[in-house]
């Protein structure tokens, strides 16, 4: 299955470009042109990653970032950043942000990012599966009356 | 208590750097679109060598993605220019036409970020005062800032300029949300020093929801103390 990407960032242009570069490294990719928008698209679509430009007009890549970790705690987000905004992409780390690049993107550190950032996501599902398998085994009962 | 030519040294300062930081982080953007063409074209290419056909078109089309970025760029940089060069010379006579649209142009990515528009409303006819072309526009830029946050729900900032008496006369227009701002310190230190060094004064109507700085025609002989 390929990894669903979403791709955030309000210059048109980059986004289109970049965009086209992903789908031929096969990924799923899915545009977004404000930080508003995405979070509407990640309330309704399952994305493995979201890749954040940190300053963007209306709600910036920071309060976007929050609300993706409230709404999708398990998607992972790397932040775009121009050089005069690394502070703030080190501040979406300690929010939860799987990891940070800086404009202009290398595209094989963005695809090596990518790829750890969805095993990530795979890894934690897939825990929290084998602990729901668990839970199950242990005390069956429990679980069918949670239901 | 600080000298004022301190304050007003330090205010240029934070305004140097607000917008040269603005402008290349725009400058940035351009470059990262200029850097994914050619990475795609790049892509192409090797898939060209793979036996898939380049279709003429696909490189036109990023050919022209590239041109319009490089144009973009160069706009930036020529305004980038235009605005280290308004430190030239500390007196000079100014259209006030091409302060205020620089000043737009440098702030419109700032405004952005904070959802505002800017509008400005310039004279076909040339509106001109001697005046220290930094300091003016470091001045407008905090007045900007301040109209900004002042525009209630409409989100807009328009700006006029026109003549008046021997003087001009710039105004801060359609903002919603003046009677809310906090106008018991605006102007603030820093603002009072600029216009009084630029021998102007501030007029805050707030049942126009605007406000006006009035400008001398000349600060060498108008200059106000």
């Amino acid at each position: 299955m390929k990894i669903r990407v979403l791709l955030v960032d309000d210059e048109e242009e980059f986004v289109r470009t970049l965009s086209d570069r992903l789908t031929l490294r096969d990924y799923d990719i899915t545009a977004s042109l404000s930080g508003d928008d995405a979070i509407e698209k990640i309330k309704q679509y399952n994305y493995d990653v979201v890749i954040l430009d940190v300053a963007m007009p209306g709600i910036g890549g920071i309060d976007a970032l929050r609300e993706i970790k409230k709404i999708k705690p398990l998607t992972e987000v790397i932040m775009l950043t121009g050089h005069g905004t690394v502070e703030t992409a080190i501040e979406g780390m300690k929010l939860g942000a799987f990891d940070f690049l800086m404009k202009p993107c290398n595209m094989e550190d963005l695809d090596t990012k990518i790829k750890k950032a969805q095993a990530r996501k795979a890894e934690h599902e897939e825990r929290i599966r084998a602990a729901k398998v668990s839970d199950i085994i242990s005390s069956p009962r429990s679980v069918l009356e949670d239901d | 208590m600080r000298d004022n030519l301190d304050i007003i040294a330090e205010t240029g300062f934070q305004f140097f750097g607000k917008m040269t930081a603005s402008i290349t982080h725009e400058i940035k953007n351009v470059l990262a679109i200029i850097n994914e063409n050619a990475g795609l074209l790049e892509d192409i290419t090797l898939m060209a060598d793979r036996g898939k056909p380049v279709e003429p078109q696909r490189l036109k089309t990023l050919a022209q993605a590239v041109i319009k970025q490089i144009s973009r760029a160069d706009t930036i940089v020529k305004n980038l220019n235009r605005f280290a060069h308004s430190a030239d010379e500390s007196l000079k006579s100014v259209d006030l036409n091409d302060i205020l649209e620089l000043v737009v142009v440098l702030s419109n990515r700032l405004a952005a970020m904070r959802g505002i528009e800017l509008e400005p409303k310039l004279q076909e006819t040339p509106v001109k005062i001697k005046t220290s072309p930094f300091l003016l526009m470091n001045l407008i830029w905090l007045f900007l800032d301040f109209a900004m946050d002042a525009t209630g729900d409409r989100r807009i900032v328009e700006l006029t300029i026109q003549q008046a008496g021997s003087g001009a006369q710039m105004r801060f227009r359609g903002l919603q949300g003046l009677a809310q701002a906090p106008l018991d310190t605006f102007p603030a230190e820093r603002e009072r020093n600029l216009l009084n060094m630029l021998g102007a004064e501030l007029v805050v109507d707030i049942k126009k929801d605007e406000f006006a700085v009035k400008l001398a025609a000349d600060i060498d002989k108008d200059e106000q103390t």
